[in-house]
């Protein structure tokens, strides 16, 4: 019964879709070239969140520099994740974007059911034949970076990182971090403290006081909350995601900032051009793509030692040229 | 070795003035929300509506706080819309007597979905969160300066003060007036209470009104005092918490301070845990900590509990 009611609307699916096409096939090829391109994103949280929020400010440059119609769902939870993906394809969405970290196996069982469509989604895991793409943050580098200022800049040689939960994404900006400062004063110390949740700020909040409490000096501000504690305490903090020095230009050193701009570029360009495949994005969000940067130092530009600035730039410069590269390492950071 | 290592490095956490000032900052939105579902419990009605209620009081505060420029109208405000949604559930679970698991799940529900749809209204969708200058801490003159006992409880912001003085209050009020007889009586035996003249749904209503506006007034501490902003995860489970910390309380306002306090120790204690060093063992643990002890506490602890006995049974005034 029930599975004939599925054919039932399979079968269906299949008379309104050739249906379509049939009406495409039918309008001058002239007049389907003038359509802008209909890009839609599926989040799994609300668009404040950071990770998210970049993706979504890309796409909105790309509505006014590409010329793409740009709609979004946030708060689509795993159990609607399914239904509202295939509401965008049956609409004729050209480019789905989103993050699927929590619904790996449900957007790519959806995205083989629209061939046609192009998917490009945020995952941890690898692309899927014939039309899923995927992208990460692949920070690293400025996160490296970054390490090395709060190296120069700890007057306690201790440093640490508040960070959501020990997974590969996290793990591999904590790791940088580390390794960044550990390469320019080896005598500093990294302590890492998990929240258990990719967005509670007031209790990033609390751990990164505890971490001060316990001598760190400057602060990587992985989740939201901890600039706040770094505030209030009066010790320096590095942002996450997106340049946060406004959250507090006198603590704020400088942000590790994520720029989804060359990643959303591609991928609209592979599909305006008809040629999307499944593959690999990760790629543009590294610094010689222009993916990931470090932010201005704004307030801090006159208060930072020169030799370390100059420091921080030759590494910049290297990485750039590709003299330079930063390990991944997505293994759990421990306390020192 | 590594355990010794391990002992001296607790015993160090244990005695920073910082740890015990943490664990208040940590227990006050659980105790203000634990006494507020301790209410409503002896009443005899379980609010599940708590995670949702502290939600829209975070934004609610959040919101008026951010527009008048003053806290205490936003924690005004929290304390109204709190009482407001307490009221709803009373709507339903007194007046019309529905299963008060369904109704006050609906509730968490109804005002998680009413936060975000007004927060998007109100603020649109900001890229950064926008903030107010939150609560600062207040020394209470001539006790803060005592060594210790000063930066851990008189160098805290007003709402913890609040929170703390409301224990002995609230105990007062439920074992020391004839409105605490009533209010209990309701919750026990809401027949006899009937017989010997007490109002019962106009008592069940007034413990809904004052629990919830002290859920919603749990929220607004987390947006306006612990933290400077609303954010969706600004809740991230508290509410579930203290539905558990009641029973671990036994329903008991001295109790519930106890819960919460322990809940905030030991949540303190495993962030200060991760990032010592030494310890070495897998982060999942440390997050565990808090909820596994609460879990082995009730079971030590809260095994002869009684709830109060007309817990989630509707009070029908036809049927006796």
């Amino acid at each position: 019964m029930g599975s004939g009611r599925m054919i039932g609307r399979r079968a269906w699916l299949g008379v309104l879709a050739s249906g379509l096409v049939g009406m495409a096939l039918a309008g001058t090829p002239a007049s389907a070239q003038d359509q802008p391109l209909k890009v839609a994103a599926v989040f799994e949280t609300p668009i404040e969140e950071p990770w998210v929020n970049q993706i979504h400010v890309a796409l909105q440059k790309a509505k006014a520099e590409l010329g793409i119609d740009y709609v979004w769902s946030e708060s689509v939870t795993a159990a609607d994740f399914a239904r509202v993906l295939r509401d965008y394809a049956e609409q004729g969405y050209g480019l789905i974007m989103g993050d699927s970290f929590g619904t790996e196996r449900i957007t790519r069982r959806v995205a083989a059911d629209y061939p046609e469509t192009a998917f490009a989604f945020g995952s941890g895991i690898g692309p899927a034949e014939p039309n899923f793409a995927v992208f990460d943050n692949w920070i690293h580098e400025p996160a490296y970076l970054a390490g090395m200022l709060a190296g120069k800049l700890t007057k306690s040689n201790t440093i640490g990182a508040v960070a959501a939960m020990p997974i590969p994404e996290v793990n591999r900006l904590c790791n940088a971090f580390c390794a960044g400062a550990k390469s320019v004063n080896p005598a500093a110390k990294c302590k890492f403290t998990f929240i258990g949740s990719f967005f509670d700020p007031p209790k990033a909040k609390e751990a990164a006081i505890a971490q001060i409490e316990a001598g760190v000096d400057v602060l990587y501000a992985e989740r939201f909350g901890v600039i706040e504690a770094a505030k209030e305490r009066g010790v320096l903090a590095i942002g996450n995601m997106s340049d946060q020095s406004e959250l507090a230009p006198d603590a704020v050193v400088t942000s590790v900032v994520w720029d989804m701009w060359p990643t959303v570029k591609q991928a609209v360009s592979l599909v305006k051009a008809g040629v999307f495949t499944a593959q690999d994005l990760g790629a543009f969000s590294y610094m010689s793509k222009g993916g990931s940067f470090l932010a201005p130092y704004h307030a801090f530009d006159g208060k930072l030692p020169a030799d370390v600035k100059a420091l921080v730039e030759a590494k910049r410069q290297e990485i750039m040229s590709g003299n330079f590269r930063v390990d991944v390492d997505e293994g759990t950071p421990q306390s020192e | 070795m590594a355990g010794r290592r391990a002992i001296s490095a607790l015993w160090d956490l244990l005695l920073q003035v910082g740890f015990f000032a943490a664990v208040l900052r940590v227990a006050t939105p659980l105790l203000l929300a634990t006494l507020g579902e301790l209410l409503c419990e002896r009443a005899g009605v379980l609010n599940l509506g708590i995670e949702g209620i502290m939600l829209l009081g975070a934004m609610t505060g959040f919101s008026v706080a951010y527009f008048t420029g003053e806290l205490w109208l936003g924690i005004l405000a929290a304390l109204l819309v709190g009482a407001l949604f307490g009221l709803l559930l009373g709507l339903l679970t007194v007046s019309l007597g529905l299963s008060q698991h369904v109704a006050g799940l609906g509730i968490t529900m109804l005002c998680t979905g009413l936060s975000f749809y007004a927060y998007r209204l109100i603020f649109g969708q900001p890229g950064q969160p926008p903030h107010i200058e939150p609560f600062q801490t207040l020394p209470v003159p001539g006790l803060a300066e005592l060594p210790w006992l000063g930066p851990v409880l008189f160098d805290q912001v007003p709402l913890v003060y609040l929170a703390l003085l409301l224990v002995p209050l609230l105990a007062f009020l439920l074992y020391r007036t004839p409105w605490g007889l009533n209010l209990r009586a309701v919750g026990e035996n809401p027949q006899a209470a009937a017989s010997a003249g007490v109002a019962v749904f106009a008592m069940r209503y007034q413990a809904l009104a004052l629990g919830g506006a002290l859920m919603g007034l749990a929220g607004a501490y987390l947006s306006l005092a612990q933290f400077n902003a609303f954010t969706f995860g600004v809740i991230s489970g508290r509410g579930w918490v203290c539905i558990a910390l009641v029973v671990l309380a036994r329903w008991d306002p001295w109790r519930a301070a106890g819960a919460a306090l322990l809940f905030g120790a030991l949540d303190a204690l495993q962030l200060r845990l991760q990032s010592s060093g030494a310890f070495g063992l897998p982060y999942p643990l440390f997050l565990m900590l808090p909820f596994l002890a609460t879990i082995l506490a009730m079971a030590l602890l809260a095994r002869s509990a009684r709830a109060p006995a007309a817990l989630l049974a509707p009070f029908r005034r036809e049927e006796r």
